[in-house]
């Protein structure tokens, strides 16, 4: 039985390694959430009431660990890449503020979101993002924390993460023209 | 003069109101930026269409989130 119940739980590593990869960008860091993640579980078995899904409680516990990784490396996690810095803005916008190019009609939401292809154009997207817009995007959208809890763990101002966050899906947005709206047109 | 001063005081360009939208996903909004947003929002054909975006977006993350963690 818990040998059985081990076996799953390791059977779902690969799966944790993708997510915590895709929220902390930084290879070490993901195998160590999903390493605290395993042993956590494994030690406290008993804790899984089984009317959940096992992955759904291991995804609950993974997202304590990966909090627990971006403190760790708060300084690190918030270094600035080129990307990042750079402003979608200006391409968007001319100088005197008006649209360059209007914004399309994407329709109905439930249209795209019945359909599988469209979450994985979607979180495709998500991995192209710089690495820190990507991961206090992550946060915000998977982690699902507000943004006074971002700015304690990660150590940077309510404005910095504004600005991140707009670039973040300003980013999103382009990307889901191009790739799925422009991609399949309706 | 009070008039125009006060349209003056609510005026934004696509881009800032852009900004502001944005900004409403991470914050409530103050009263002078909602009531800004809303009266361009009156007069522009472009960017009732980012709003409507930037709300796809939102209900799109959300149902992403299930799919992610629980199937």
């Amino acid at each position: 039985m818990m040998i059985d119940f081990a076996a799953q739980v390791e059977g779902l590593r690969p799966q944790l390694l993708r997510f915590a990869r895709s929220q902390l960008r930084n290879d070490a860091w993901a195998e160590d959430a999903v390493s605290d993640t395993l042993l956590a579980a494994l030690e406290r078995p008993q804790s899984f009431a089984g009317n959940s899904q096992l992955k759904t409680w291991l995804v609950g516990i993974l997202k304590h660990k990966v909090v627990d990784q971006l403190r760790r490396h708060s300084r690190e996690a918030t270094v600035l890449t080129t990307d990042d810095g750079e402003d979608l803005d200006e391409s968007l916008f001319a100088p005197d503020g008006h649209w360059r190019e209007a914004p399309q009609d994407w329709g109905d939401p439930e249209a795209a979101c019945g359909r599988r292809e469209f979450f994985e154009v979607l979180e495709a997207c998500m991995e192209h993002l710089p690495p820190t817009q990507g991961r206090v995007f992550m946060m915000r959208e998977w982690l699902e924390l507000e943004t006074d809890e971002i700015c304690k763990e990660l150590t940077i101002t309510a404005t910095n993460l504004w600005v991140l966050l707009h670039r973040a899906r300003l980013r999103l947005r382009e990307c889901l023209q191009s790739s799925w709206f422009n991609a399949r047109p309706a | 003069m009070l008039t125009l001063h006060r349209i003056r005081m609510f005026r934004r360009t696509c881009r800032e109101v852009t900004r502001l939208v944005l900004e409403g996903e991470e914050r409530r909004l103050g009263w002078v930026d909602r009531t800004a947003i809303r009266l361009h929002l009156m007069i522009c054909s472009a960017c009732p269409r980012f709003l409507r975006q930037v709300q796809f977006m939102r209900h799109a993350m959300g149902r992403w989130r299930n799919y992610r963690d629980a199937e």
